[in-house]
């Protein structure tokens, strides 16, 4: 099929939904591709390197719209007809692959189904493992993340690292991520790699372990056991007393911290308002606050949409385009979804698109088929965070019983081991009992030796032992002797095969004992 | 040399083999405690040649030269990979020289026992016998199925406990008989022993059950619980030892014998903790009965496992500050330990912390992943046992898993109706990245499936060991 990918029209948007790299993987896949001229300057891709990769470079958006079957785009079409009206060019059959946001654009829905077109959402993806390579709301906001980082960093007045230097000490910048999603993950490993000490509060527990794994300060709330967890890996709304103690310890870190980075988004529903008027003010001077949840009214309600404001001392970020201002990063990240996409729906790499609706993963993504709104999907089975490790306690118990019981067992052991003990020693005589002390010596004496070998050198252990136990060697010898050809004869053979063991053995250990080293 | 003389000599030998075993417990001091142990033997052989009661040297010269020889060109020519194997081999050799010794022993003229030293004589030639019978068949076995010569699969014979029992039922009648019965027809005071007497038919009848049942009880053992044989055989051939010391009334006999079972029971014990299983039931034979069933891993989502490239996989080694390398049993398959201790180096230089994570049963018997990567020139400060490395887990950029599965399954600490459920593993799963090196899909010895292949973070690397060890290099 012919894939086209238009410039993007949306004011601002410098990404672009094919690279010549994802355009290789794609015409692998029996398609083939074309480019509205100049639809990659703003990402640094020349309209050369698409020829260049075997994309077709056509002159126009028209051009692209008339004769591409399937269109991949970053942001939805648009249908104001300012910047072109996108929708108004799609022809009946095609499938059309980009943002859409089915929830909060309803009338754009409306019209890409009067147009009788197959839509695909990047934003639909079920957040399930499998798509995680397709999953274009991850790789954004990874690079959201990032950039949250360096904004605040290019508009904050002192190093993110402490240092000692000859003109003084610097502390370094403490840097509070509310929100330990993909894009806080980001911004925490971005801000920990610039030196900058991190804390991290998010409603979901699971999310402590990979806070903490990121190298930051996982922020408890002393309440009760809530879990944020909610659909398709997500956090839900949580209770009134919940938002009450994690407002007073925002309230208190406020105070203490240089950068707050917030990324608290439920999607389809206005961003909950977790840094007060009062908070920003009770932050330093030079203070900076970036709300990445601003396009949907803002962690703080002071922040403005795609503005840098100063309120008193603090500075307020709330770009909402981040990843477009890393087009050439963010550009490959969107493609390579695209083309995992792409290769889902071509599974015999023919050329040919199969829309198939029973696929988990497509079917979710499918918002328009045919002109048929099908969206919203059945619910997601699985969520992609991993499944709460099921309590226990029954296997607890069973524990606890098995030691008590293991307690007793040892006690009737010791009693058997006592009275067998004694009994032989009536009936045995006194040559026997000596021999008898020297083994239960000998027991104890590798018993406690044997513990204390490092179990690196287990198998040069059992290799040596292999040998020492070719002691049985003497026993052979005392009977080589004998006036009996018949014990002779025995004694010969064990002898031999007794040698062999202790020089192969020894040999062996003393070979491997060389290749240790430090 | 008189006899105080060569007891003195076997106190010395006595210390130096305990001296010998202590030594082991560090890589420093390794070498001098083998040094030890040869000093201890040389001292207790050339004590008992001098002493009393030795005269026909002629036979004893050859006898030991050529098994000293065939000894040594065994030890030089074989490879750490098929150290396990050698270790079956001369376990089996412990157990057919004790058989030997107590047969000989058994029909010495020279024995003069009345009474009760008498039975209890005649019952520690039984147990030398049988211990050393069952040490001989059962290591001849596990030398086949770990050399590949025999099915390394658990062969399960229908009844299979009540053979077992039976053969148990059938030697312990056989020691009642035994008891008393002459070695010979002409019963005591004859100068010359014919061995044509019932006692030597019972002794010879009860080592071919013995021998039945260490051919029937390794068989029934499947490939990855190897490690707990070749420790129990270790264990058997020392009591073994042991109880031919009693037979022969020689105490550095008992005490080498006492040490060396009970440093095989320990290893055995060590093993079975490892795989959170009993002894018993690793000796019951494989999985299929304990685990009942055990297919059903749970429900945990099985996406798609998603492959990966050797050059990607290089790329990701590049970009890690710290990379930790799981070898397993398929690692000693492939040979890949040169390979990987060249990766090792090569990420090393290029200031790549890497590290090697060796879980307990990884391999065929214990220890054998250190002596592979030991043998590869990987220094072993790098190599980190279970307890030392799953702190850091957690904080590794990238783990590869070489050939290993169960060792590194999730489901042994989330799921807990797995068969493995409790078993300690290796949380590779909690690094940010898993590569897994891997020729299918195929479940480990445990039969089941492997939760971590599906993970977010779990990159497949298909295909032998070694050359994607090597396409990882080559790509480096």
């Amino acid at each position: 099929m012919l894939i086209g990918v238009p410039t993007e029209t949306y004011p601002g948007e410098k990404r672009v939904a094919l690279t010549p790299e994802t355009a290789g993987h794609i015409l692998k896949l029996g398609h083939t591709l074309c480019v509205q001229s100049g639809a990659g300057n703003t990402a640094n891709i020349a309209d050369e390197l698409y020829a260049a990769a075997g994309v077709e470079v056509l002159p126009d958006q028209q051009a692209v719209y008339d004769r591409a079957e399937v269109i991949l785009k970053v942001r939805a079409p648009s249908s104001d007809s300012s910047a072109g009206d996108e929708v108004a060019m799609l022809r009946a059959g095609t499938i059309l692959v980009s943002f859409i946001w089915p929830a909060q654009n309803e009338p754009l829905m409306n019209a890409l189904a009067e147009r009788k077109v197959t839509v695909l959402a990047m934003d639909s993806i079920p957040r399930i493992s499998r798509a995680q390579k397709m999953d274009a709301l991850s790789s954004m906001a990874n690079i959201a993340g990032y950039r949250a980082v360096v904004e605040a960093a290019s508009n904050f007045g002192r190093f993110f690292t402490g240092q000692i230097t000859a003109a003084g000490k610097v502390p370094p910048a403490k840097v509070l991520v509310i929100g330990a999603g993909v894009a806080g993950l980001a911004a925490i490993g971005t801000a920990r790699g610039m030196g900058a000490i991190v804390r991290a509060f998010d409603t979901r527990p699971e999310a402590a372990e990979q806070v903490e794994s990121m190298g930051a300060e996982f922020l408890m709330l002393d309440f009760k056991d809530e879990d944020g967890a909610g659909e398709g890996g997500y956090a839900k709304v949580m209770s009134k007393e919940f938002i009450d103690a994690e407002m007073a310890l925002f309230r208190e870190q406020a105070k203490e911290v240089d950068i707050i980075i917030t990324t608290a988004l439920i999607p389809g529903r206005p961003a909950p308002e977790l840094i007060t008027t009062d908070m920003v003010e009770s932050m330093k001077p030079g203070s900076v606050i970036v709300d990445l949840a601003a396009e949907q009214g803002g962690n703080c309600k002071l922040t403005r949409a795609n503005e840098v404001i100063r309120h008193g001392e603090v500075t307020l970020i709330g770009y909402t385009d981040l990843p477009s201002r890393m087009s050439a990063q963010s550009s490959q990240l969107y493609g390579t979804n695209l083309r995992h996409l792409l290769s889902d729906l071509s599974p015999g790499k023919d050329g040919a698109i199969e829309v198939n609706m029973e696929d988990e993963v497509i079917r979710g993504a499918t918002v328009i088929k045919d002109g048929e709104v099908t969206w919203p999907p059945p619910a997601p089975k699985l969520s992609a965070a991993p499944r709460p490790v099921p309590p226990k306690p029954v296997v607890e118990a069973d524990n606890a019983e098995v030691q008590t019981g293991g307690l007793n067992g040892t006690l009737i052991a010791v009693g058997i081991v006592v009275v067998s003990l004694l009994l032989v020693g009536r009936a045995a005589p006194a040559e026997f009992m000596s021999h008898f002390t020297v083994f239960v010596l000998a027991c104890f004496v590798g018993y406690q030796v044997i513990w204390s070998v490092t179990p690196a050198l287990h198998t040069p252990l059992m290799s040596v032992t292999n040998a020492i136990s070719g002691i049985i060697v003497v026993g052979a010898l005392l009977q080589i002797s004998s006036a009996s050809g018949m014990v002779v004869f025995l004694a010969a053979i064990a002898t031999l095969i007794a040698s062999i063991n202790i020089s192969g053995g020894f040999l062996v250990t003393q070979r491997m004992l060389k290749m240790f080293r430090k | 040399m008189n006899q105080g003389m060569v007891t003195a000599a076997y106190i010395i030998a006595a210390i130096l083999f305990i001296l010998s075993l202590a030594g082991l417990s560090k890589q420093e001091t390794a070498r001098r405690g083998n040094q030890a142990g040869i000093a201890g033997m040389a001292i207790a052989v050339l004590a008992t040649i001098i002493g009393d009661g030795v005269s026909s040297y002629g036979i004893l010269l050859v006898t030991v030269g050529v098994g000293g020889a065939i000894g040594a060109y065994l030890a030089r020519r074989v490879e750490m990979t098929q150290m396990p194997e050698l270790v079956a081999m001369l376990h089996s050799f412990v157990g057919l020289a004790a058989v030997l010794v107590g047969f000989a022993s058994y029909l010495t003229p020279e024995s003069h026992f009345v009474g009760a030293e008498r039975t209890i004589h005649d019952v520690e030639i039984y147990l030398g016998v049988l211990i050393g019978g069952l040490t001989f068949t059962g290591s001849v076995i596990a030398f086949g199925k770990l050399s590949g010569k025999v099915g390394s699969r658990a062969l399960i014979l229908p009844h299979r406990h009540m053979i077992n029992i039976g053969i148990g039922v059938a030697c312990l009648v056989l020691l009642f008989m035994f008891i008393g019965a002459a070695p010979d027809a002409d019963s005591l005071g004859t100068t010359e022993h014919s061995g044509k007497g019932t006692g030597t038919f019972i002794l010879i009848l009860m080592t071919l059950l013995s021998f039945a049942f260490g051919v029937h009880m390794v068989m029934a053992i499947g490939g990855a619980d190897m490690p707990v044989v070749i420790s129990m055989l270790n264990s058997y051939s020392g009591w073994a030892a042991a109880a031919t010391g009693f037979m022969l009334s020689n105490d550095l006999l008992i005490v080498v014998g006492a040490l060396v079972g009970s440093s095989g029971a320990i290893l055995s014990y060590i093993m079975c903790r490892a795989m959170n299983r009993k002894f018993l039931s690793v000796i019951m034979g494989g999985w299929g009965d304990t685990a009942g069933g055990g297919v059903d891993a749970g429900d945990e989502e099985h996406g798609e496992a998603i492959g990966v490239n050797a050059d990607e996989v290089a790329e990701m080694c590049r970009n890690a500050d710290s990379v930790v390398i799981v070898p397993g049993y398929g690692m000693a398959v492939a040979h890949a330990q040169h390979p990987v201790s060249e990766l090792t180096k090569r990420l090393k230089d290029a200031g790549v912390n890497v590290r090697f994570a060796i879980h307990p049963v990884a391999g065929r018997m214990p220890g054998h992943m250190n002596v592979l990567l030991a043998e590869a020139n990987v220094p072993y400060d790098l190599v980190l046992e279970m307890d030392e490395i799953n702190e850091d887990l957690a904080s590794t950029d990238v783990v590869i898993v070489i050939g290993a599965n169960d060792i590194v399954n999730p489901s042994a600490q989330e799921n807990p109706n797995s068969p493995i459920a409790g078993m300690p593993v290796l949380e590779v799963w909690k690094a940010r990245q898993v590569i897994v090196s891997k020729r299918s899909m195929a479940t480990g010895y445990a039969g089941v499936e492997n939760p971590l292949f599906f993970r977010e973070n779990t990159r497949m690397l298909f295909g032998d060991a070694k050359e994607s060890v090597n396409g990882i290099l080559a790509n480096l």
